[in-house]
C-alpha cells in the first residue's frame, strides 16, 4: 500500500490514486506511480482547464492543424504552413532565471521543428515585479540573457514580444515563449506511433537526473523554499538543439520517419504515451538502450528525467540504417529503444525486469478531468470611478512621466541582447506593433504579435481576455496583415480556489468570443496554473499570440512618421476608458475602474477599413493605440520616425486626460497624403475618422479644444530622454 | 564576367550559412557550394566564406574547436595560394584561431550580446572584401555577437595599423558607435597579403533594401569581383 505522504510528493490525491488502481487493475509500482504523477499533473493533463478549453473556436478553412499536436498550423498559401505555439516556463524561470528561460525557448523550438517546420521567428512575453526591486533586476537580467543565449546560438531570430512590470509578478515572473516555423503542408509531421512493429528511436542528448518532476513542480504553488528546487530545473544546450534541428529535418525529408515528438515536460513518459495514444497503439521500450549520462539511474529516474534536447522517433521498419547515417553525420546517435505494439500498453523493461506495464490511455485520455467549483469574478476595484482624480495641470510633464514608466519605456536594453536579424527575413523587428518576417521564395510576409494585460484581467477577466485578443489582432493589422490564427498562454493562480477558477473560466469564454468574431481560431497553446507565491495569485494573465498574413511584403506598414506634411488621422472613437489604464496607475497610483469596453464588431470594422486602405495604398504609416492611449501613441510615432519628425495636433473634447490617455480599444493612428479618399473609405466602413494633425518639425505639440497655447509642447529629444530611461537604469546598475 | 564559384563552410553550429548562401547566390548571383567541415576538397572554388554562427557551440572559446576541423587545413592552403577568404562574425573568430587573421576577441565591454545596426567606415580599398570601395565610405550593417571586442596589445596594434591591415572601423561618435569596445574601433582586419578578411558585422544581413540596408552588398560584390594581383 502506498503511503499518503508518497502520494502528496507525487502531487496525487487519494481519489486519483484509487482511479489509478482501478485503471491498472492493481496497485502501481513506484515507476508506474511516477508515470501517473507526471502524466496526470496539471501541466501535462490540463485536468482543470480541459473542459473549458474545449469551448474555444479551433476551426477555419485556414487551419491545417488545430490543438492536440505539438503545435498548431495555418495555411499561408503556396503550399506552405505557418506552424506556431506559445508555452510558459514561469516556474523554472523564477527558480533559475537563465536556465529556466533558456530551456523555455529550447522547448518551444523543439515543438515547432518536431512538426517538420524550420523555426524562423521567436517572440516572448515577460512579466516581472517592480524594476526598483533588486530581485526583479536579477531575474530580468537572467531571463533576458537566457533567452538570448539559447535563441542566438540556435540561430532563430527573436523578433518581438512584450515586457511588463507589475508588483503581482514579483514572486512569480511570467516567461512565455513563442515560436513560429515554416513547413510544407504536405511535409507536416505528427507525434504518432503508427505501424505495429516499427522501431522507436531515441535521438539527441543523453538522459541524466535533471528535471525529474519538473512538470509536477510546475503544477504547485510557490512557498518558502521554492528557490531550493533548482535541481528540478533543466540545463539547456542550444548547440545540441541546433544540430538536432538540422539532423531531424534532414531525416524527416527521407520519408522514412512515421512520427516524431520531442521529449519536453515528463520526458520519455509523455512522448511514448502520447505517441502511442494518438495512434491507438502501444509501445514497449527497454531502458537498457536509452543513452545515459550517469550510471545507476533507476527506471523511475529515466522515465521522469526532463533532460533537454531529446527527441523520440518512430521509423519505418527496415529503414533504420538510412536514418542512422544521417544522425551519425551530425555526430548524433539514433538509439533503437523499443517498438510499436498492438496491445495498447506502455511496457517498460530495465535489465530484463518489467518496470511498468500500464494501458496507454490510462495515462492520457483517462487522466482526470475536473469540473472545479468557480465563482463569477467581482472585483470591487472595478466599480471605482476612474474619473475621480482631476486631470494633471502639466500635461507635457505627465506624458514624459508615462513614457518613462518601465511598461511604456523603450525595451531596447532587452531586445538588443537578442539576435533579431539572423535568417535575413526580419522586415520589422522588436520595438514595433507587430514583428514582420518575410517568407523567402514568395512575396508574402507574416506579422506576429503577443499581447496580454494583467490589470484589465484583474479588474475583469473576461474583458481582459477579449482585449488581449483584440490588441494582438490590432497590432497585426497595423502592420498591414490579416489575422489568421491565434495561440494562447493562460497564466493563472491556483484553480482549486473558486475565485481563481472563475477568472480562468471567464477568461477562456472571453478569448472564445473575441477569436470567433475576429476570425482567429485557436490552434494550440498552453495553460500555466498555480502561479502563486505564499497564497497570493498573479493577475489573471492570458497572453495571446496572433499570426497574420501580408500578401505583398512591399505593403508592410510601420508606425513611425514618414514625411513632413503627411496628415495624421485617428480612426475609431475615444471614450472615457481610463479604468485599468497605465495613466491611472502611474500618475494616480490606482489600478481601478472598469476595464475598457470592447465591441468586437466595431473592432472588426476597423481591421477591414485599415486593410482596405492599405490595399488602396492610402496609408503611409499605422500605429495601434493601446497602453498609454493617444498621447503615448503620438509620442511613439515621433520616436519611431527614422527621419526624426514630430507633429502638431489639435484634439476636441472636455477632459484632457481622457483625450490623451484613455485606452479605448478599436482605434488606430494612421498617416496619409490622401485625406479625402481615406475619409470616404472610413464612411463606407462606418468607422469614425478624424484628421487630428500634421507631421513635421522636431517637437510634439498637442493643443486641446483650440486653446491658445498647446497643452503639450515637448521636443523629440525630451521625449527620447524619458523613453530611454530603462536602458539607463539597467545599464548603470550592476546587479 | 562569369559567375564566381564560392564555397560556404558549414560547421555543426553554423547558423548564418543559409543566409550567406542566399545573399551570395540569390542576391549577388554567385554559384555557391556548401562545404561540410569534414570535407577537404575545395577544387573548383574561387573564393571561400566562413560564415557566422556558433561553430561547435563556441564551447571552450569562440572558434577554438572549429579551427581543428579538416576543412580548415584546406582553407589555410587555399589562403596561402592567394585565394580570397572572408570570415564573418564567428567566421572571423575562427580565422583568428586558425592563425589566418590577427587579434583575438574578448567579451563585449558590457558583457552582453549585442544585436543592432552599426555604421562602419572603410579604411582600405585594397583587400579582397573592400576593393573598389571608397576609403572613408560609411556602411550601415548589423552586428550580432557576444564576443566582438577586438584585442591586440598596443605595440601589435601599431604594427597592424602600419601594415594597413585595418579594413573597417566602427564609425560615428555616439556612445553606441563602438558598442563592443573594440581596440581602436576595429571592426574588420585583413592578413598582410590582403586576400583574407574578417569582420564582425554581417554584410549578408544588409544585402537588400527590404532588410533596412543594402550596404552589405558593397562588401559581398567586392569580394566576388576580387582577383589576386
Amino acid at each position: 500500500m502506498i503511503a499518503p505522504d508518497l502520494l502528496e510528493k507525487h502531487g496525487l490525491t487519494s481519489e486519483e490514486y484509487e482511479r489509478i488502481v482501478q485503471l491498472v487493475g492493481r496497485e502501481p509500482n513506484m515507476t508506474e506511480l511516477g508515470l501517473f504523477s507526471v502524466m496526470w499533473s496539471e501541466h501535462c493533463s490540463y485536468k482543470s482547464s480541459r473542459r473549458h478549453l474545449k469551448t474555444l473556436p479551433t476551426d477555419g478553412p485556414q487551419v491545417v492543424e488545430g490543438p492536440g499536436e505539438n503545435a498548431g498550423a495555418i495555411d499561408i498559401g503556396d503550399g506552405l504552413a505557418a506552424v506556431f505555439k506559445i508555452e510558459s516556463h514561469n516556474h523554472p524561470s523564477f527558480i533559475e532565471p537563465f536556465q529556466g528561460a533558456a530551456t523555455g525557448v529550447g522547448g518551444i523550438l523543439r515543438d515547432i521543428f518536431t512538426m517538420g517546420a524550420r523555426p524562423i521567428a521567436s517572440l516572448n512575453s515577460l512579466r516581472f515585479g517592480p524594476l526598483d526591486d533588486p530581485r526583479t533586476r536579477r531575474i530580468l537580467k537572467g531571463v533576458v540573457a537566457g533567452i538570448g543565449g539559447y535563441g542566438n546560438a540556435f540561430g532563430c531570430p527573436t523578433v518581438g514580444g512584450e515586457v511588463v512590470f507589475e508588483p503581482c509578478y514579483a514572486g512569480n515572473p511570467l516567461v512565455n515563449a513563442f515560436n513560429l516555423g515554416i513547413a510544407e503542408i504536405k511535409g507536416i509531421f505528427r507525434g504518432r506511433a503508427d505501424g505495429v512493429g516499427n522501431p522507436v528511436l531515441y535521438i539527441g542528448a543523453k538522459t541524466g537526473r535533471d528535471g525529474i518532476h519538473g512538470a509536477t513542480m510546475a503544477s504547485a504553488e510557490f512557498g518558502a523554499g521554492s528557490e531550493e528546487k533548482r535541481p528540478t530545473v533543466q540545463v539547456g544546450d542550444p548547440f545540441m538543439e541546433k544540430v538536432l534541428l538540422e539532423a531531424c529535418l534532414e531525416a524527416l525529408a527521407t520519408g522514412a520517419i512515421v512520427g516524431i515528438q520531442d521529449m519536453g515536460a515528463a520526458g520519455l513518459s509523455c512522448s511514448t504515451a502520447e505517441m502511442a495514444a494518438r495512434a491507438g497503439n502501444g509501445i514497449e521500450i527497454d531502458l537498457e538502450h536509452v543513452p545515459q549520462r550517469e550510471t545507476g539511474m533507476s527506471a523511475y529516474e529515466i522515465m521522469l528525467s526532463e533532460s533537454q534536447e531529446r527527441m523520440l522517433l518512430v521509423a519505418e521498419a527496415g529503414r533504420e540504417k538510412e536514418i542512422e547515417e544521417i544522425f551519425e553525420k551530425w555526430d548524433l546517435h539514433a538509439a533503437a529503444i523499443g517498438r510499436v505494439t498492438n496491445d495498447g500498453r506502455l511496457r517498460v523493461t530495465h535489465g530484463g525486469k518489467i518496470e511498468a506495464d500500464v494501458p496507454v490511455t490510462a495515462l492520457t485520455d483517462e487522466a482526470p478531468v475536473y469540473d472545479r467549483t468557480w465563482t463569477e469574478p467581482a472585483n470591487p476595484a472595478a466599480t471605482e470611478d476612474p474619473l475621480r482624480d482631476p486631470p494633471p495641470a502639466d500635461l507635457g510633464r505627465t506624458l514624459l512621466e508615462l513614457l518613462a514608466t518601465p511598461n511604456l519605456a523603450s525595451k531596447r536594453w532587452v531586445y538588443r541582447q537578442y539576435d533579431s536579424t539572423v535568417q535575413t527575413n526580419t522586415l520589422v523587428g522588436p520595438g514595433s506593433d507587430a514583428a514582420v518576417v518575410r517568407i523567402k521564395g514568395t512575396h508574402r510576409a507574416l506579422a506576429i504579435s503577443l499581447d496580454g494585460n494583467g490589470r484589465y484581467g484583474w479588474l475583469d477577466p473576461r474583458a481582459g481576455a477579449r482585449l488581449a485578443v483584440a490588441e494582438a489582432c490590432r497590432n497585426v493589422v497595423a502592420s498591414g496583415a490579416r489575422p489568421l490564427g491565434a495561440t494562447n498562454c493562460l497564466n493563472f493562480g491556483n484553480p482549486e480556489k473558486p475565485d481563481v477558477m472563475g477568472q480562468l473560466v471567464t477568461a477562456i469564454e472571453g478569448i472564445g468570443e473575441a477569436c470567433r468574431t475576429l476570425g482567429t481560431p485557436i490552434t494550440g497553446g498552453n495553460v500555466s496554473l498555480y502561479n502563486e507565491t505564499d497564497g497570493t495569485a498573479i493577475y489573471p494573465t492570458p497572453v495571446i499570440g496572433v499570426v497574420g498574413l501580408i500578401e505583398n511584403a512591399a505593403r508592410v506598414l510601420q508606425s513611425g512618421f514618414r514625411e513632413t506634411g503627411d496628415r495624421v488621422v485617428l480612426l475609431g472613437a475615444t471614450r472615457a476608458d481610463l479604468g485599468g489604464s497605465e495613466y491611472l496607475r502611474t500618475i494616480h497610483g490606482r489600478v481601478a475602474g472598469p476595464a475598457p469596453r470592447l465591441d468586437l464588431d466595431v473592432e472588426k470594422k476597423l481591421y477591414e477599413l485599415v486593410l482596405a486602405a492599405n490595399e488602396a495604398e492610402l496609408l503611409r504609416s499605422a500605429h495601434d493605440l493601446s497602453d498609454g492611449g493617444l498621447g503615448v501613441a503620438l509620442a511613439e510615432c515621433c520616436l519611431a520616425s527614422t527621419s526624426g519628425l514630430g507633429g502638431q495636433f489639435e484634439l476636441e473634447g472636455q477632459r484632457p486626460d481622457v483625450l490623451l490617455f484613455s485606452e479605448s480599444p478599436s482605434r488606430m493612428l494612421v498617416t496619409t497624403t490622401t485625406v479625402e479618399a481615406l475619409m470616404s473609405l472610413s464612411r463606407e466602413h462606418a468607422v469614425p475618422c478624424a484628421v487630428i494633425g500634421v507631421v513635421g518639425g522636431d517637437r510634439l505639440q498637442i493643443g486641446i479644444s483650440a486653446t491658445e497655447s498647446p497643452a503639450i509642447d515637448v521636443t523629440l529629444s525630451e521625449l527620447r530622454e524619458a523613453w530611454m530611461c530603462l536602458e539607463h537604469r539597467l545599464t548603470d546598475v550592476r546587479n | 564576367m562569369s559567375a564566381r564559384s564560392v564555397g560556404v563552410v558549414v560547421f555543426p553550429g553554423s547558423n548564418c550559412d543559409h543566409d550567406t548562401e542566399y545573399a551570395l547566390s540569390s542576391v549577388c548571383g554567385a554559384i555557391v557550394r556548401m562545404v561540410w567541415h569534414r570535407e577537404r576538397d575545395l577544387a573548383g572554388l574561387e573564393a571561400i566564406v566562413v560564415p557566422g554562427g556558433f561553430a561547435h557551440g563556441d564551447y571552450l572559446r569562440t572558434g577554438a574547436i572549429a579551427r581543428y576541423s579538416p576543412v580548415m587545413t584546406s582553407v589555410q592552403e587555399f589562403a596561402a595560394q592567394g585565394g580570397p577568404v572572408l570570415g564573418i562574425c564567428n567566421g572571423f573568430q575562427i580565422l583568428q584561431e586558425a592563425g589566418l587573421l590577427p587579434g583575438a576577441m574578448l567579451r563585449n565591454q558590457h558583457v552582453q550580446f549585442l544585436s543592432q545596426p552599426v555604421s562602419i567606415r572603410v579604411e582600405r580599398n585594397d583587400t579582397s572584401a573592400s576593393a573598389g570601395l571608397e576609403v572613408g565610405q560609411e556602411l550601415t550593417i548589423p552586428i550580432a555577437h557576444g564576443d566582438g571586442n577586438f584585442y591586440l596589445p598596443d605595440g601589435e596594434l601599431d604594427r597592424l595599423e602600419a601594415n594597413g591591415q585595418v579594413v573597417f572601423r566602427y564609425a560615428g561618435d555616439s556612445a553606441d558607435a563602438n558598442p563592443n569596445g573594440s581596440a581602436r574601433r576595429i571592426a574588420g582586419v585583413c592578413n598582410r597579403e590582403r586576400n583574407v578578411v574578417g569582420l564582425m558585422p554581417h554584410p549578408e544581413r544588409a544585402a537588400e533594401d527590404a532588410l533596412g540596408s543594402s550596404d552589405g552588398r558593397f562588401i559581398l560584390d567586392a569580394f566576388l569581383a576580387w582577383r589576386a594581383a
